[in-house]
């Protein structure tokens, strides 16, 4: 067994530290969740629907949201918001702000192609048998949409959470900055350390990611 | 459908142009504060002055918080190395908590430019360049390039070389920039990574490697078999506090804290007890500056 450093996370709270930074992690993702799913599935169902100029300025934000890289868009919200409009958000603030415009961006994308995957016919055939439009919707294209929705949106969450990562840029110490600074401490005295904390940080991540994904395999077998 | 990818296409060049809009402004609003700044106009000043700093009773001090030894978080949480035991001193002497501020090499003069610290204590390298864009204080450390080579065979001057000796560097560091400049004659071997450049001396690829003297000076400690044979060359650089441009009141008065500081050798006792540990006492006098006079 080569020497993986594990040791350095017995030492002080170290270990407790990187959970901490985990909590933070997932906290704001999970923030970020909660409100980007539902507003994705307002602005999604809306993309399809008949009027023009909101189908556009919603494909503008999209685009917009979706060819900046998320550091440039963290940057210019913890920095840009202070140079143009004098605000401080806070590092955390920031970063639930950029998560949850790209949650709902990318939401609303995945909502519209789940919808307009729907066949024709499966709203025809309602017609056929009398249902009225509310009916339609709630018996026949809902439930065939969410089904279609669930392995793309647990893709898109444990995508939030991982991307997390990049927030100690604005200052927030994160699982990946508290290894780093775990590391650095140790760098004489256990120099393998690196291996073996990453290998940590890479099976809580796992954990965070795991039970998702199980929910995701229920929920899909429930109503599939 | 010809007509959702047309429209696909409109949103995506106007997101593009929006985006290079957006850029666009925010690059004018930064002049406009620098402006603002250099006229110290009361209104739209984005830092915090020494004595609105005193009245809030806490001093926000960027620090790095992954570089050991100079700014590093313990075991028990707790910030520490050379940069922060200076940092905690500051806040004492002004009656101030201290509120420490994990930064990045990347974004130390963007954190200062917006006011969301008050100094920057991460390791920062006075340049012409960096000048502009935030006020130094008087000096704390100095910084040049080093030499190390095999214990049994060490280099002791550049000049000895001939082109058949390589010399070791990495890609994009001022080693390198250095050499090409002022040794255009030596052979260099560039590596990427730390890691290559530090496997390529071990098998004895070239007859040294030339790093900032910090690097060198730490690899030597933690290394059996080498030795610095030439701790300072080139240029001296120094390391100082950074405010934002502008705010004298707080500049003078960091200033007047390194030169009181001066008087206890308060410098000399960072050393000793933040980086002894890793460079060994043989380069305090190379290192240290005291009292912000560069001997």
């Amino acid at each position: 067994m080569p020497d993986l450093g594990l040791d350095v996370l017995g030492k002080g709270s170290n270990l407790l530290r990187l959970l901490g930074g985990l909590g933070i992690a997932l906290r704001i993702s999970l923030i970020a969740v909660v409100i980007s799913i539902p507003l994705g599935l307002l602005l999604g169902t809306l993309m399809t629907g008949k009027n023009v100029v909101l189908k556009f300025f919603l494909k503008l934000y999209l685009e917009f949201i979706r060819i900046m890289p998320q550091l440039v868009l963290l940057f210019l919200v913890f920095f840009g918001s202070t140079r143009v409009f004098g605000w401080q958000p806070t590092g955390e603030l920031s970063a639930i702000i950029v998560f949850t415009l790209w949650g709902a961006a990318e939401m609303s994308d995945l909502v519209r192609g789940a919808l307009i995957s729907i066949p024709v016919h499966q709203y025809e055939s309602s017609q056929a048998l009398g249902l009225t439009k509310g009916q339609t919707y709630c018996y026949v294209i809902i439930p065939q949409t969410v089904r279609r929705l669930i392995p793309l949106s647990i893709n898109l969450i444990t995508r939030m959470i991982k991307t997390t990562s990049l927030i100690l840029m604005i200052g927030v110490v994160e699982m990946i900055k508290v290894a780093q600074q775990i590391i650095e401490a140790n760098r004489t005295a256990s120099p393998n350390a690196a291996f073996g904390v990453y290998l940590v940080v890479f099976v809580l991540y796992f954990l965070a990611c795991w039970p998702i994904s199980l929910l995701a395999k229920y929920l899909e077998r429930k109503w599939g | 459908m010809k007509n959702l990818k047309k429209l696909a296409a409109l949103g995506l060049t106007a997101a593009l142009t929006l985006g290079l809009v957006a850029c666009g402004s925010s690059t004018q609003a930064a002049s406009k504060n620098d402006q603002a700044a250099a006229n110290s106009t009361k209104t739209d000043q984005v830092y915090r002055t020494l004595d609105e700093i005193k009245e809030s009773g806490a001093i926000n001090i960027g620090v790095f918080s992954d570089k050991s030894p100079f700014g590093y978080v313990d075991e028990n949480g707790e910030y520490q190395g050379y940069d922060v035991y200076f940092a905690n001193r500051l806040a004492k002497d002004l009656g101030v908590k201290v509120n420490f501020v994990s930064t990045e090499a990347a974004n130390r003069i963007e954190y200062l430019q917006t006011g969301k610290v008050d100094v920057i204590l991460a390791n920062f390298t006075v340049t012409d360049e960096r000048k502009e864009e935030v006020d130094f204080a008087l000096p704390y450390m100095n910084v040049s390039l080093g030499v190390v080579s095999p214990a049994d065979k060490v280099v002791k001057n550049l000049d000895d070389l001939t082109s058949d000796d390589s010399l070791i560097v990495i890609s994009g560091t001022t080693a390198e920039t250095y050499l090409i400049e002022n040794y255009p004659n030596l052979t260099l071997q560039k590596y990427d990574t730390y890691a290559n450049a530090k496997n390529a001396l071990e098998n004895g690829n070239g007859v040294a490697w030339v790093n900032d003297n910090t690097e060198v000076l730490a690899f030597a400690s933690e290394n059996e078999g080498y030795k610095v044979g030439i701790a300072t060359l080139g240029s001296k650089d120094t390391i100082a506090p950074a405010v934002s441009k502008g705010n004298q009141t707080l500049l003078d008065s960091i200033n007047e804290e390194i030169k009181t500081l001066g008087g206890e050798q308060f410098f000399h006792k960072d050393y000793e007890e933040t980086l002894t540990a890793t460079y060994g006492a043989d380069y305090e006098e190379e290192l240290v500056v005291e009292g912000g006079v560069i001997k």
